[in-house]
């Protein structure tokens, strides 16, 4: 019984103890999930786009922070640093599209997929080549981010927010906000959706897939840049992010591979759950569980939801 | 010209399906086994056979358990390093339990634990597919590193948290430990090799195999005439961990000595994955290939400067080998997706009917 009071009781017993604990783990929580969200959002744009399942995503955001930070450490100021790791994103897009992509049309997905990882490999040796490999600090305070922390009165308690937590799920909605008015009203972003939906209905009413490819690399290129910011800022820039990458992969998982709302929606779940569960049941485990909770909850949806929260039911006919 | 098959007829069923129906084949295979058992051995040197051959054994190996699931099946697998790492720790502890028994038995039967994690984490496949079986797989990963790490039992409560190879006999030779000779150690690493690609060659060949590469082509019609995609995709998942699992074995006892999670970490199936594509998808000579591929190729890159006299640093050349590989990785990629083993077998078909092209 005791195992089973731990489990089931305690932990709620706990949350309606300190409700101001509980509020500040949400929006921990809260807050990773966003950053989650956003990862899985260069994933969600690139294979809508592409069907290229984009294993570089993560350090795509690792490779943009750190031509921001050395581009700053090498004299540059603060908001040209930051356009010319735009500048850089967009080389790298036109490079990816010229160099990787276009020989590659009509393979099969594992073979892009295996190209991905190959230019995540390359990406790895090219970063620490030219920035070092050594963990850098974020320049917040250049770029105008905020730093100092509002600590509020709630439900008998206190929570602390971070600014730059603020802003970054500020920025992050800003960024879905500006990505949603891309697809929906530009000419570009309806190209673009015609092309997710069928390569050859696009390329017959004369959209260039060429072009589509290296704007939407640039798109995710943008994401990732805002990603490594916000990333930086909260810890710092390294390496080790690419591991943390991989938990879009269950984000994608709750939301479907192809939905930028569940993208949004599965990063915030997994964010804050794995913090609840961490904060509350990990204890029962030994802690440490925040590095699998991600992908167990995922599988244990995918047993029932097969397709995803928000993904299309698939129809399989032989 | 040497390579021709004219008048080699084959008179029987059993002629007609042999594996080497060629005779130049048996002879090119009878032919690598002997340097390979005799040769290496005696001429090897130390550095050769220690951090070359023997690692690029193992990987071999770990390759070809990799290519059961995702070649032959279809299913795309992230946890190799981690059912690697099963067979690591269930090999340790029965060598614990039981320190008399032949070292190299514990190392077969341990592949055996890590089948049965395999099959668990196997079973989500036959709901999901593709990309998303990649999440579960990772789910595998990650869950059994952490348990790696919180199960003391595990690493037998020592204080360092790491598995360290006791010293072991079998044969009357010391196989395992700090003084095991290279030698000894690559020869029994070799001929579990020999061994467990010579099971899987004939299973992946029969009646198991094909219902696995008709899984892999299409599930559905697979399931309509009849293979039961339970047996076939679980069976595959099992078999290929088994496989994984003595990999994982022996990657501790016969090379490291020593070993912690990190030696099971994701970037090690990642490697593994590479190994496997790059070598071709659903063959076993590729997974050979594969694993010399990227196992020499950082090898030789290092040797490099030295050879030319240019003094850079280490680090640097760590860097540029990442650089090198992913650039090589996305080149292979496009000129023949198929992998090194479709070049090999492009390269055997243009021997045939050299010089008319014809």
């Amino acid at each position: 019984m005791e195992i089973l009071y731990n489990i089931f009781a305690d932990p709620f017993v706990q949350m309606a103890a300190a409700p101001d604990f509980l509020l500040q783990v949400l929006w921990e929580g809260f807050v990773t999930g966003t950053l989650y969200s956003l990862i899985a959002l260069g994933f969600v744009l690139i294979f809508k786009a592409s069907g290229v399942f984009n294993f570089a995503q993560g350090i795509m955001v690792v490779f943009a922070a750190l031509s921001l930070v050395g581009l700053y450490e090498a004299g540059v100021p603060a908001y040209l640093a930051l356009v010319l790791a735009l500048a850089i994103m967009a080389g790298l897009a036109i490079g990816v599209e010229r160099l990787v992509l276009r020989h590659m049309v009509n393979q099969p997905d594992i073979i892009l997929f295996m190209a991905t990882i190959g230019l995540s490999y390359f990406l790895i040796g090219a970063g620490e080549l030219i920035f070092g490999g050594e963990t850098k600090s974020m320049i917040t305070e250049q770029l105008g981010l905020p730093t100092g922390s509002t600590v509020l009165d709630v439900a008998g308690g206190i929570v602390i927010l971070q600014h730059i937590d603020v802003a970054a799920a500020i920025i992050a909605g800003l960024l879905v906000a500006g990505l949603a008015f891309f697809f929906n009203k530009t000419r570009i972003g309806r190209a673009l959706r015609a092309v997710a939906d069928d390569h050859q209905a696009a390329l017959s009413v004369g959209i260039s897939l060429n072009q589509i490819w290296a704007v939407v690399w640039f798109a995710a290129g943008i994401v990732a840049l805002a990603t490594g910011i916000m990333w930086g800022a909260r810890s710092d820039v390294s390496f080790a992010l690419q591991i943390v990458a991989l938990k879009a992969l269950p984000v994608l998982i709750l939301g479907g591979f192809t939905s930028i709302p569940g993208a949004i929606i599965g990063g915030l779940i997994i964010g804050m759950g794995e913090k609840l569960f961490e904060v509350y049941w990990g204890g029962l485990m030994g802690g440490g569980v925040e590095g699998w909770f991600a992908y167990v909850l995922a599988l244990i949806f995918l047993l029932f939801r097969p397709q995803g929260l928000f993904g299309e039911k698939l129809i399989e006919r032989i | 010209m040497i390579y021709r098959e004219a008048g080699q007829f084959k008179t029987s069923y059993k002629q007609d399906s042999a594996i080497f129906p060629i005779l130049q084949d048996r002879i090119a295979i009878y032919f690598y086994l002997f340097v390979a058992f005799i040769v290496i051995p005696l001429f090897g040197s130390d550095f050769f056979i220690n951090s070359m051959m023997i690692p690029f054994l193992i990987f071999a190996l770990a390759a070809i358990g990799l290519n059961v699931l995702t070649g032959y099946t279809g299913q795309i697998s992230l946890g190799t390093g981690a059912f690697m790492g099963v067979g690591a720790y269930s090999c340790y502890k029965l060598v614990t339990i039981f320190p008399d028994t032949n070292v190299v038995l514990l190392v077969l039967a341990s592949g055996l634990f890590s089948a049965g994690i395999g099959m668990i984490f196997g079973l989500p496949s036959l709901r999901i597919k593709g990309f998303y079986l990649v999440v579960t797989t990772l789910a595998a990963q990650f869950f059994l590193e952490w348990a790696f790490i919180r199960i003391p039992w595990l690493y037998n409560y020592n204080d360092s948290g790491a598995i360290e190879v006791p010293q072991r006999e079998a044969f009357g030779l010391i196989v395992t430990g700090p003084s095991a000779t290279p030698e000894v150690r690559y020869l029994v690493v070799l001929s579990v090799v020999v061994l467990i690609t010579w099971v899987a060659s004939n299973l992946v060949h029969g009646r198991i195999g094909r219902s696995w590469m008709m899984i892999r082509d299409m599930d559905i019609a697979a399931e309509l005439i009849g293979v039961r995609p339970l047996y076939a995709k679980l069976s595959a998942f099992a078999v290929s961990s088994y496989i994984a699992g003595v990999a994982g074995a022996m990657m501790v006892f016969f090379w490291l000595g020593a070993a912690e999670v990190e030696s099971f970490d994701v970037n090690h199936s990642f490697v593994i994955l590479f190994m496997v594509i790059l070598g071709g998808l659903g063959s076993l000579v590729g997974s050979f290939l594969g694993a010399a591929f990227i196992w020499m190729l950082p090898i030789v890159i290092r040797a490099v400067p030295g050879m030319t006299g240019i003094n850079i640093n280490a680090s640097t050349v760590e860097q540029i080998n990442f650089m090198i590989i992913g650039a090589l990785i996305i080149f292979f990629l496009i000129i023949e997706p198929h992998g090194l083993a479709r070049l090999w077998a492009i390269a055997k078909q243009k021997l045939r009917i050299w010089p008319f092209p014809h």
